[in-house]
């Protein structure tokens, strides 16, 4: 505090350490450090596969939904998305005759569709998100159950689901993480680089005046919805490559626990707020500290707990810090204006 | 079908407009064509048995729709009422296993007092962080469950193991209709009433459609939306204890995914999702319109698969229908307002 630093980049120094994010992210290293000290086999290349390969579907819609969010959007169709891709996959390989390369094409194309479908409810239509998603959940699940019954297609090539499941040499990383990282870097890049990212903050802020300073709101939407759709597809084929069967219910219950993670990460579900970095680590501390505890032994009813309370936390927290601010900001007001000997450099 | 009723007896042409334009009616009327449709291919549709087995069938989530169209009509949501649903009914279990000799009177209020405290702490969080329903009920919708869990672990209560007075509320009838469809039904009339002609009840609606001009107005806002989750809780306790008597068993899981199949119910009930606007009647029909699918579709030897892929219609149709109903209705007052200068 002796020192002085020009007051502006402190604080925006402070701020950037003290931000969101970035106390997700300390949460994050200190429950990775006390886990790797305290929980035995927790530290082990198995362990970082195991992980990653858990939270990658989540990590993947991830970032699609919190661009959504962002422009003040909801979508609650991604897990029935993903699990009409199983289903349209499953059927495709096993009665069409095509190669795989082809059905996974064509099961992307499924993404593309519900995507679509949703987008233009809500922006040609005007509908509210929340609630069209919902009917789309029953729909797209409903769908997956017409396309391939209560069967289930479990031949895919051998050589593919091994592929799904390989490591990077010896660090135990799935391959497939790369692909993440890619779609993580275009989801970054696309929100924080772009004008059409800047868009949907403003869109998320106040939609009437995103469109007066010029954003395209239903075209920006429109594609918001393609884009979660197709990155649903995506992981509708992994899941069905991991798990190596196609079936209807493939990411059943997904959406919540993206929704969770995209919230923790800081994304604010009012619209405008949140950044791809903090929703990396929402999803990676739910993840780890899931892992963690089913390592140590914690039952998995504790870890449902777990989860829900973090969510609640994390949302109810900024406006009791808020809350109390305030308080102590009137409380000094109070004791400084009658006096008036107080000058501004005591409290500073 | 209150608002006929309700209609006060002015021209016959405008009761009439008031009946056809009534939020219920679109739903209403898919009921009606459903369940003709499918008598007019499989009259055993409504044997006895199978409209018994069908009102059963509706009777929960029709209170549960109830309870949340109070909450949706705030223009919030709870989507904790399945993990709610689940710790009253296994509750419920477990008080008949310690009190074998228990009052069924008074497992109906303890069902209710702990349906309403779980309730009351959705409340206080929604009202003290100023955060949206959408993501508290979400994350108690995890803690609840986590506390379910690890309450019942792999025990379960079966339908043996309660007083068979009990279970029989289920299978016993008063005018060929289930007792507990009764309770239902007493239930939605009940708070349709409160709703439509209670100033507490008209207040939700105010708060439904602007937060903001129904506290400079002087609506205790914070208070009623929190007893507006306080009684969805409760009403969802009270489902809770019909559960256990309806259902053969009640362990960790019960009622885990229902909260998308109420909110389904509700918003093809009518009810906008944004709140301000809806009935609870609309919202019962909704959810008695959703369970009858199912008995439809088996009675048309429909394949069961298609069940889900047609509520997700529905949904859909009942949202384009409330859009289309209200974008007419501003133009409308618009024009009536430009003739009126």
């Amino acid at each position: 505090m002796s020192e002085t630093v020009t007051s502006t980049s402190r604080g925006q120094w402070i701020r950037r350490l003290t931000g969101h994010d970035a106390v997700i992210f300390y949460i994050l290293i200190s429950v990775v450090v006390i886990s790797m000290v305290s929980v035995n086999f927790f530290a082990s290349t198995l362990t970082v596969g195991f992980l990653l390969i858990q939270v990658l579907p989540i990590l993947l819609i991830a970032m699609p939904m919190a661009l959504v969010i962002v422009s003040g959007e909801i979508d609650l169709s991604v897990a029935s998305t993903a699990g009409l891709t199983s289903a349209t996959m499953g059927v495709l390989w096993r009665d069409s005759g095509l190669d795989i390369g082809s059905v996974i094409a064509l099961s992307l194309l499924v993404g593309v569709l519900c995507g679509a479908f949703n987008g233009f409810l809500i922006t040609t239509l005007g509908l509210p998100s929340l609630a069209v998603t919902i009917g789309t959940l029953a729909l797209y699940r409903g769908l997956a159950l017409v396309v391939i019954g209560d069967q289930k297609v479990t031949n895919f090539p051998p050589a593919l689901n091994a592929f799904v499941l390989s490591k990077i040499g010896n660090t135990g990383i799935p391959v497939m993480m790369i692909f993440v990282l890619i779609v993580i870097a275009f989801f970054a890049v696309l929100l924080h680089f772009t004008p059409f990212g800047r868009g949907l903050y403003a869109l998320g802020y106040s939609p009437q005046a995103a469109t007066f300073v010029g954003v395209r709101v239903g075209h920006s939407k429109f594609w918001m919805f393609v884009a979660t759709g197709v990155v649903s597809s995506m992981v509708g084929i992994f899941l069905t490559l991991r798990l190596a069967s196609a079936g209807p219910d493939n990411g059943t219950g997904l959406e919540l626990s993206v929704i969770a993670a995209v919230l923790l990460g800081g994304v604010s579900i009012f619209g405008g707020k949140g950044n791809i970095p903090g929703v990396v680590g929402g999803v990676l501390l739910i993840g780890t500290l899931t892992y963690a505890l089913r390592l140590a032994k914690v039952p998995e009813t504790a870890l449902i707990i777990v989860t829900g309370g973090l969510l609640v936390l994390s949302v109810v927290a900024p406006s009791v810090i808020a809350w109390s601010k305030e308080r102590i900001r009137l409380n000094r007001l109070h004791r400084e204006v009658p006096g008036q000997s107080a000058s501004g450099e005591t409290s500073a | 079908m209150s608002t006929i009723t309700h209609a006060p007896a002015v021209r016959r042409s405008s009761a009439l407009k008031r009946f056809f334009t009534a939020r219920e009616i679109p739903v209403a009327s898919a009921l009606v064509v459903l369940i003709v449709v499918t008598y007019i291919i499989n009259p055993r549709f409504l044997s006895p048995q199978s409209s018994k087995d069908l009102m059963l069938n509706a009777t929960i989530v029709v209170i549960l729709a109830v309870a949340q169209a109070l909450v949706i009509i705030t223009r919030n949501v709870d989507l904790s009422v399945g993990a709610i649903l689940g710790l009253v009914a296994f509750g419920t279990g477990t008080v008949f296993d310690i009190f074998p000799n228990i009052p069924i009177v008074l497992v109906f209020v303890i069902g209710m007092v702990f349906g309403g405290l779980l309730g009351s702490i959705n409340g206080m969080l929604v009202t003290s962080a100023k955060v949206p329903a959408l993501v508290i009920t979400l994350g108690t919708l995890y803690i609840f469950r986590g506390v379910l869990s690890s309450w019942a672990g792999s025990k379960q209560y079966f339908s043996g193991d309660n007083p068979k007075e009990f279970g029989n509320l289920s299978v016993d009838t008063f005018l060929s209709i289930p007792i507990i469809t009764i309770i239902a039904v007493v239930i939605t009339i009940a708070v349709a009433m409160f709703m439509s002609s209670v100033r507490s009840g008209r207040d939700l609606y105010a708060i439904g459609s602007d937060p903001e001009a129904a506290r400079l107005f002087g609506i205790p806002v914070g208070g009623r939306v929190l007893s507006a989750f306080i009684a969805c809780g409760a009403l969802t306790g009270l489902a809770g204890v019909l559960y256990t008597s309806r259902y053969n068993s009640v362990g960790a899981l019960t009622g885990s995914g229902i909260e998308l199949d109420v909110v389904a119910a509700v918003v093809v009930g009518g009810v906008a999702i944004f709140g301000g606007s809806g009935t609870v009647a609309g919202a019962a029909i909704g959810a008695v319109l959703l369970a009858t699918i199912t008995g439809a579709l088996t009675a048309t030897r429909v394949d069961k698969f298609w069940q889900q892929a047609i509520v997700g219609v529905l949904i859909l149709a009942a949202i384009i229908i409330d859009r289309v109903v209200s974008l007419r209705r501003a133009r409308k007052l618009r024009v009536d307002e430009a003739k009126d200068v």
